[in-house]
């Protein structure tokens, strides 16, 4: 299945106001792939993950998904396929209740009520969040938050999910549990995170972003254990890869 | 500030009375807003001086509350909240309207207070009828009765958009007033002169927040339509309580009830 590939060739974008976020950045992934992208604030991290989901269209180069060119035209076919959870669940959460704002998207697709019900029951159930269907998004903690928009998404079935920083804001048991859960996906997935830990833990493949543009790109392990190209990222290696200094020392 | 615009604006709170399970909640939401329509034209269109015959009418909401299980006390502090638009409103029909009326052939009185009062009783008719409606239905189910009465798309996703931009606007609100309470000398307001750029703040944070939101919609398929739930259809009960309900306003509206019932006591005693 070659179909589910993304492509991005040169890209630039400049934000209305002139600033710009993508400078020339170039990038193919491929299906069933779990990426990391990683960067320091204003790498343009959140600004990559909108071309893919056509919030944004480049000003320059091509993004390319499952072959099409993300422009206008060809939108009901990208959201399709792409899922995007957003970096903030407040953004995305919009109905009174859970029930309603994870129907949302299947009701749009225009499926008939019985696939909807069984479409959002089935989300709600992988993210282990059946439960809270009638209440409304507004009451719930951070992790119960993340864990429904997550759902909304699963509900449109999408060929690739791409998460902005899934595991900001969450505690530390959220925050397990995500990754226990994002585990058990087979979609393709594109991270974009600061939490180089959940990297080591969910993605084979790290691309590392600096002033938009790709500053690295290969296996994760071997870009975590380059301390100076990490410094150079603005970011730290991870907790789990630093030598402990109280065992080191027995 | 805070508290001024939480509690006129406490959204989540009649979000949450409509959340509930009541008989009346779970009448159709289309018969519902076909009784509050109906309610709403028959207090206006009594004649300007009447009051007796709008008394009949308050059974309306108390049933409604009664069978809402909704607390009216809290009711009434919305309705209390309103009430200085609603007294402005009739304000100066007492000083210009002098032509003096019988009252019960006891005094006579100027026909301004009269249409004064009458006017106040049927504001407040309907501005009661209005909330139990949002207090019993949640607004989407509203909007999906409003588009099954065929109300236009666009007008009807305007307004469940609006109110979802109230929510946004609500939180941002909340959280730009605890910023500012966490700031400001203790005791002391704000400085008039920072309410500009507060308002500019809140102006640009909800409308950026508004894009966001709009952006998660239209990536989950939102092309312009509002697809709800679908609205079961009308049940009996459904036809039955609005038969009832519009049965009953026509009666209050044509025959004048509190006079009907003197003339009945006077017979029987
Ligand atoms: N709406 C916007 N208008 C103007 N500039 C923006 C906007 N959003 C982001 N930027 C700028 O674009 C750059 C990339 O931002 P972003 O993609 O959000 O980075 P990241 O998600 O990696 O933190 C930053 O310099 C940021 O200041
Ligand atoms: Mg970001």
């Amino acid at each position: 299945m070659s179909h589910h590939t993304i492509d991005l060739t040169n890209v630039h974008y400049h934000y209305p106001d002139g600033t710009p976020a993508l400078t020339g950045l170039s990038l193919h992934i491929g299906h069933g792939e779990a990426v990391a992208i990683v960067g320091a604030n204003g790498s343009g991290k959140t600004t990559l993950l909108s071309h893919l989901a056509g919030l944004l269209f480049a000003s320059a180069g091509e993004v390319n998904i499952g072959g099409y060119p993300v422009a206008p035209k060809t939108l009901s076919h990208i959201r399709r396929t792409i899922g995007l959870v957003f970096q903030n669940p407040d953004d995305q959460l919009f109905m009174p209740t859970v029930y309603e704002d994870v129907a949302f998207g299947p009701l749009n697709l225009g499926l008939p009520p019985a696939s909807v019900e069984e479409r959002v029951s089935a989300a709600l159930q992988t993210v282990d969040a059946l439960a809270l269907k009638d209440r409304p998004p507004y009451r719930l903690s951070g992790g119960q938050k993340r864990a429904v928009a997550i759902a909304t998404v699963l509900a449109m079935e999408p060929a690739i999910l791409v998460m902005d920083e899934p595991t900001a804001a969450l505690d530390p048991f959220a925050r397990r549990q995500l990754i226990n859960l994002l585990k058990t996906f087979s979609h393709t997935k594109i991270i974009a995170t600061h939490d180089l830990d959940l990297v080591l833990d969910l993605c084979e493949r790290t691309v590392i972003l600096k002033d938009g543009r790709v500053l690295a790109d290969g296996r994760t392990r071997d870009l975590f254990r380059n301390k100076p190209l990490l410094a150079e990222a603005r970011l730290e290696q991870p907790f789990s890869m630093q030598a402990c200094p109280v065992c080191s020392q027995a | 500030m805070r508290n001024i615009v939480t509690a006129w604006l406490d959204l989540h709170y009649l979000d949450d009375l409509a959340r509930q399970a009541s008989f009346f909640h779970r009448l159709h939401p289309a018969g519902k807003l076909v009784i509050t329509l109906a309610f709403a034209v028959t207090a206006a269109s009594f004649d300007k001086y009447e009051i007796a015959g709008l008394l009949p009418l308050f059974f309306y909401p108390l049933a409604v509350m009664a069978l809402g299980r909704l607390p009216s006390s809290r009711l009434l502090q919305r309705l209390l909240l309103v009430s200085p638009v609603v007294l402005l409103v009739g304000l100066f029909n007492p000083l210009l309207d002098r032509t003096p009326h019988d009252v019960a052939g006891l005094f006579t009185i100027a026909g301004g207070w009269l249409s004064f009062l009458s006017l106040t009783l049927k504001l407040t008719l309907t501005t009661t009828a209005a909330l139990l409606l949002i207090a019993t239905t949640k607004l989407p189910a509203i909007g999906a009765a409003l588009r099954q009465l065929g109300l236009p798309r666009a007008l009807v996703v305007q307004l469940l958009l609006l109110h979802r931009y109230l929510f946004v606007l609500l939180e941002e609100v909340g959280r730009i007033a605890q910023a500012c309470e966490l700031r400001s000398a203790p005791g002391k307001g704000l400085p008039y002169g920072a309410w500009g750029s507060l308002l500019g703040q809140l102006l640009l944070r909800t409308v950026s927040r508004a894009e966001r939101i709009y952006q998660a919609m239209r990536c989950r398929g939102f092309d312009g339509e509002i697809r709800l739930l679908m609205l079961r259809p009308m049940q009996a009960r459904d036809y039955w309580h609005l038969l009832a309900w519009c049965g009953f306003f026509l009666l209050c509206r044509f025959v004048n009830l509190p006079h009907a019932f003197g003339h009945f006591l006077l017979e029987v005693l």
